[in-house]
């Protein structure tokens, strides 16, 4: 069985793997790292939604011996180094951007890739960002106050 | 100013620092000490005879442990329905048997034919594929008007027909409605389709099924929104485990919206399957699984007449439904279409004479449940979309006939058997025309103009019953369950407590706002409060978690429990500081005595409950922990208006959603920043269900929405912000918080307000369109208006 | 997902030498390979990814020609060609969500050759190029019905060639769950000529509406295609949207994209 190394959330991790395995069931299987989710099998909900090299990726669709060398971050390196909530985390807890908390990893992940490539974002550009990101139970509205004020910016948004 | 705690904050939610971290604690989380894997083999036909399942050169497959058949399944129950529906004439619903594992037939996509536990899941897959199995095609019976014909080929060959039940609602007012409806100055008629939706909670359903020899104590861990219910159903009616012998846990469970009330087979064949081969299974569901195995929700064709007097009130009321099952009976699959449909047919009017028919149907399809709103969105659709049309015909404003017709007295008895015990439906109104700036409309109506758009305003109320109850009135309708809730709370000796709840929560935030009602009740911080929920090993026995009932009804048992114990605290209390129980209070945390300075902590009387020396031993035993149950005396009736602004492209047909309003009415809050969240969320399945989602089968009965690539899921763009309100508060008048339920709100209200504002856009540019069903998609907005 | 061995060979010899063996696949940014092998609708012996090599990679102008390498990633083309080709970066913005757009290549996409894929209706519009290990392929000829191209067993997309038009545009319609084109139309305009590819829209996949194509030769202006309309026939039909719908929509999109072209 191939071998594949990669660094995870700042930490060198190896596992045996085959060929048709997942990053996803790499993290979550091998590392045990389930905070990284699967939601479909289609790469479109973005529960699994890590970032490899720092860039947005579904971990759903890659595997991970295309990872190889590469660093990963999942949410579970996303909090502060003493534990407490990042910037965009502690936001989506502020503006209640999660309800059952199943699509919240992806959606973490992917503002934190959005507010990296654009640190000021509008409220359109937010909900054309989140595209990859199906959540069921917020309706997004808050989703995407948590993140046009973890971007430092007025929470009052277009309707309000 | 806001409150910072206690009822009425809006407390930051205590369980998002687990999720917002990746620490939840989900079922396909847990991976128990040698545990296998099923891989379920489907039906991939609608309908046909099992000719033959031949398993042995796939048993023999690297990996596979044991391959399961419905023969294997013979000597175990079924799987059963939760509610028995009387027919017109007096007869019981047609109640077929629902086996584990089909057997003799399978009667839709999906319908498990085999179950391999392998080793791994790729092997139990590989080997599901070298199984052999013969079917011999029949006929596939999809439409409801079809299977109802004369010789139609039956779904379940011992039945009758494929009617499961044909149900007059109130049948004494059949004749007095047709009367009404023949005699009225104006009557409007509407033929419309809610269509079948997959719930589609972000989290796939996972069973694991595990067994301790030791002592004979089988425990499921499953995606379910109320373990206890699934802990009686699988060991009294399907595996014969007594409930002693079984623990279901649902730990973090990844959302609901009802698809995870019932008792599914994978659960019970879990279970089942861990017991045989002494080693934990799993399940975890595809999502393209998902969309063949989740019970579906909705899928009702309507004929409704509304019937007005000259002055344009409403006289009677008349619908005929037939409302699909498809082809099992689902947990509580029959109660949807009924009682918790035609109760509420009077919506917020004093429509005088109902009549509510349905006819339940069978079909090769996915059974159908309940789905958030579950019977509500119907009854509302329909009512809404048929007084809109009344309005245009007649030439008055929707929202004036609409006020002439509100129920304005409290209590009111509808003549569909329910009981109002209070509301305000003009004031709800009114703070709708406020929010939504109705006024402002006419001239963005002329921007949307000026870019070539038309707009359109749709404006409805809705009433809904959440917290289904009481007991005894819900088994004479049927019901073959209780509908209370059940709380415990123990009361640590330094003072902390934990309530453990029947409700379970799957989103809903009840780890923070149930604390809240205790804190404020204690005077003492909430974060001095736990609570536990989901498994039945250290739970009382609850409902669980559906129809808007968590707080009304599990928030009443928590009140309740805390009121015990406050009883009892105060005894010690008085007997620790020699004094009259009637004198003590409890205020901030502080037990007084009245007209004295005497005083004691909380912590204090809690710590001699468990540490009794100064302690009134001959009246009270020690210790500090109480249950409840409660069982409501009504329903409870959150209610409001909702108004929505949309574009239509009118060269591609395209609806966008520009402005969306909510003012909701429920009673009572708790948490305003969670109630806000519930109306979000159930606002974005309403736009979803008014403009995206569909679930179709073709007239084999291959579903044609079996991925996210042609189910249409609402996403963040699709969707507007929302302004939401919920200032108008009449409090529930039966239940100690006066509070009404929120949950549902925004899935039963916003559908027909974004059709009513579809019609109206269309309508304004000049196109004679009265009606489009769901969901109102560009192509058909667009073929409406060739 | 059946089993299959992994490969990540690091030139394109080695990769073209790698898809010699019997039901070797190549690999680009899997994302639509990934969800067909997670249904077990392909069954490869092994998947040759083709993500480590670099003659694969680059976006560049050269003279009135850009070539975009076909590993590069619909990110990398968005970002790459804004300010060069306006069309072809937009159309790449609006592929799938950004994680997707960081992992699916042009090269896939071609080679897949969706009829609901966005880049074909540039590559048809421009009449451009697709060069592969072995050979240079003119859009006209490369494709060649729905999920059906001309490449040849084991042949690698290496670049395409787009001639750089003076304005275009890409205007789609999203079908509402995929979000894939029910429609798209891409519009180039070169000095001496103007084209149009449409995908989503038929049957036979990716085509060249070539009345428009002439209309707007002559006057590039939305009201040059009024009198003219699409058949239905031989438009594709579903759920989604009817054959009549797709035409009418083929007319309004390009319509928009005339309008928007830069």
């Amino acid at each position: 069985m191939p071998q594949v190394s990669m660094t995870v959330n700042g930490k060198p991790a190896t596992g045996d793997v085959e060929g048709r395995t997942l990053l996803v069931q790499f993290l979550r299987d091998t590392l045990h790292l389930t905070g990284t989710h699967v939601g479909c099998d289609t790469s479109q909900c973005g529960a699994c939604l890590v970032h490899v090299d720092g860039e947005a990726i579904k971990a759903c669709s890659i595997f991970a011996l295309e990872v190889e060398g590469a660093e990963v971050t999942t949410i579970e390196g996303m909090a502060n180094a003493d534990g407490s909530l990042n910037t965009i985390q502690q936001a989506f807890q502020d503006h209640h951007g999660l309800q059952c908390g199943f699509c919240t990893p992806g959606m973490v992940m992917s503002a934190a890739a959005l507010l990296k490539e654009n640190p000021k974002p509008s409220e359109t550009e937010i909900r054309d960002y989140l595209q990859g990101n199906i959540c069921r139970c917020t309706g997004y509205h808050n989703i995407v106050k948590a993140i046009l004020a973890a971007s430092g910016q007025e929470t009052a948004i277009a309707a309000e | 100013m806001p409150k910072d705690h206690g009822i009425g904050a809006s407390t930051k939610r205590r369980e998002d620092v687990r999720f917002l971290t990746g620490d939840g604690h989900y079922t396909d989380d847990i991976n128990l000490h040698g545990q296998a894997y099923v891989h379920f083999l489907r039906s991939d036909v609608a309908h046909g005879r099992l000719v033959s399942v031949e398993t042995e050169e796939a048993a023999k497959m690297p990996g596979v442990l044991r391959i399961f058949t419905g023969k294997d399944f013979e000597a175990v129950g079924s799987i059963p329905c939760g509610w028995l529906i009387t027919s017109r004439d007096g007869q019981p619903m047609q109640e077929p048997p629902h086996p584990v594992l089909a057997q003799g037939k399978v009667r839709h996509v999906g319908d498990p034919i085999a179950a391999v536990v392998a080793e791994t899941y790729e092997q139990a897959r590989d080997a599901a594929e070298a199984i052999m199995v013969e079917i011999e095609d029949l006929p596939a019976v999809i439409d409801m008007k079809q299977a109802l014909a004369e010789g139609a080929t039956k779904v379940h060959d011992d039945l009758k027909d494929n009617l499961c039940y044909d149900w007059g609602f109130v049948e004494e007012n059949r004749e007095a409605v047709d009367k009404a409806i023949k005699e009225a100055h104006h009557v409007t008629t509407l033929e419309l389709r809610n269509q079948r939706l997959v719930a589609n909670p972000m989290e796939p359903r996972v069973a694991v099924g595990d067994y301790a020899r030791h002592n004979d104590e089988s425990t499921l861990y499953t995606t379910s929104q109320n373990p206890h219910v699934i802990r009686l159903l699988m060991g009294a009616f399907v595996l014969g485990i007594p409930e002693h012998k079984l623990r279901v846990a649902a730990p973090d469970v990844g959302g609901g919206f009802g698809s995870k009330i019932f008792h599914y087979a994978e659960e019970a064949f879990c279970t089942f399957a861990a017991k045989q081969l002494r080693r934990p299974v799993k399940w975890t569901s595809s999502r393209a699984e998902a969309f063949i195995s989740d019970a579906q929700g909705r899928d009702h064709v309507t004929k409704i007449e509304l019937a007005l007097d000259k002055d344009n009130n409403f006289t009677a009321l008349r619908t005929e439904t037939y409302a699909n099952m498809g082809a099992y009976l689902s947990t509580f699959s029959t109660s949807v279409p009924t009682w918790l449909h035609g109760t509420l047919m009077a919506g917020n009017y004093k429509t005088p004479l109902i009549y509510v028919n349905v006819k339940a149907v069978f079909t090769n399809t996915v059974p159908v449940d309940a789905y958030r709103g579950a019977g509500r969105p119907e009854a509302t659709y329909q009512l809404e979309r048929v007084i809109d049309k009344a309005a245009r015909e007649l030439g008055v404003d929707p929202l004036a006939l609409r006020r002439q017709n509100f129920v304005t007295e409290f209590p009111y008895a509808t003549p569909v058997a329910v009981e109002y015990d209070t509301g305000d439906y003009n004031a709800t109104l009114d703070k709708l025309e406020e929010i939504a700036d109705l006024k402002g409309f006419e001239a963005r109506r002329k921007e949307s103009e000026a870019k070539g758009k038309l707009r359109g305003l749709g404006v409805n109320c809705y009433i809904e019953a959440c917290g289904i109850a009481p007991s005894n009135l819900v088994g004479q309708l049927g019901a073959r369950a209780g509908l209370y809730e059940s709380a415990t709370v123990r009361v640590n000796a330094t003072g902390g407590l934990v309530v453990m709840t029947g409700s379970h929560s799957h989103g809903q935030g009840h780890e923070t706002t149930f604390p809240q009602v205790i804190a404020d009740m204690i005077g003492i911080d909430a974060n001095m409060v736990e609570i536990e929920h989901g498994d039945t090993a250290n739970t009382p026995m609850g409902m669980g978690t559906y129809g808007s009932r968590s707080i009304a009804v599990g928030g009443s048992a928590m009140v309740r429990a805390a009121e015990k114990v406050i009883a009892k605290a105060k005894k010690i209390a008085a007997h620790m500081m020699e004094a009259s129980e009637g004198d003590i209070e409890l205020k901030d945390g502080q037990f007084t005595v009245a007209g004295t300075d005497k005083s004691l902590a909380w912590g204090d009387v809690t710590l001699a409950a468990y540490v009794p020396h100064n302690y009134p031993l001959e009246e009270l035993e020690p210790g500090l922990e109480e249950t409840a149950f409660y069982d409501p005396s009504n329903f409870t009736y959150p209610a409001g208006a909702y108004a929505c602004e949309v574009e239509v492209d009118p060269e591609t047909g395209k609806v966008t959603v520009e402005r969306f309003a909510a003012a909701d009415d429920f009673g009572n809050v708790i948490n305003p920043m969670i109630v806000e969240g519930q109306v979000h969320g159930g606002i974005a399945q309403g736009v979803g269900q008014a403009l995206l989602e569909s679930c179709v089968y073709d007239e084999t009965g291959q579903l044609l929405t079996g991925t996210y690539m042609d189910y249409a899921m609402p996403r963040a763009g699709d969707l507007p912000s929302y302004v939401v309100d919920h200032s108008c508060r009449t409090p529930c008048t039966h239940n100690p918080l006066g509070v009404k339920g929120c949950g549902e709100a925004g899935a039963i209200a916003s559908p027909p307000t974004v059709v009513n504002a579809v019609i109206d856009a269309l309508q304004s540019g000049g196109h004679k369109v009265d009606h489009i069903d769901m969901p109102v998609s560009p192509a058909r907005v667009w073929q409406a208006m060739q | 997902m059946y089993a299959f061995e992994f490969e990540r060979p690091g030139s394109l010899d080695a990769a073209v030498k790698a898809l010699q063996e019997e039901d070797a696949q190549a690999l680009g940014g899997g994302q639509t390979l990934i969800p067909t092998l997670k249904q077990r609708l392909a069954m490869p012996s092994k998947l040759v990814s083709l993500k480590g090599i670099a003659e694969l990679q680059g976006i560049a102008q050269e003279g009135d020609v850009l070539k975009v390498g076909g590993g590069s990633t619909h990110g990398a083309v968005a970002r790459e060609t804004k300010g060069i080709f306006a069309g072809l970066s937009l159309m790449a913005s609006k592929i799938g969500d950004p994680a997707v757009r960081n992992r699916g290549t042009m090269g896939g996409s071609l080679a897949n050759n969706d009829p609901a894929a966005c880049y074909p209706a540039a590559l048809m519009a421009t009449r451009g190029t697709v060069v592969t290990n072995t050979r240079e392929i003119a859009a006209e000829e490369y494709f060649q019905g729905l999920f059906t191209t001309a490449l040849e067993e084991g042949e690698i997309i290496t670049s395409i060639r787009f001639p750089l038009p003076e304005k275009s545009n890409y205007q789609k319609f999203e079908q509402p769950a995929s979000r894939f084109p029910l429609v798209g139309v891409f519009v180039a305009k070169y000095g001496d000529r103007v084209g149009v590819g449409v995908t989503g829209a038929s049957e036979d996949g990716v085509f060249a509406w070539k009345e428009a194509e002439e209309a707007l030769a002559g006057n590039f202006a939305p009201e040059a295609v009024d009198d003219l309309w699409v058949s239905a026939e031989g438009m594709m039909s579903d759920l989604h949207g009817t054959a009549e719908y797709r035409a009418h929509l083929v007319k309004v999109m390009t319509k928009r994209a005339v309008a928007a072209a830069e």
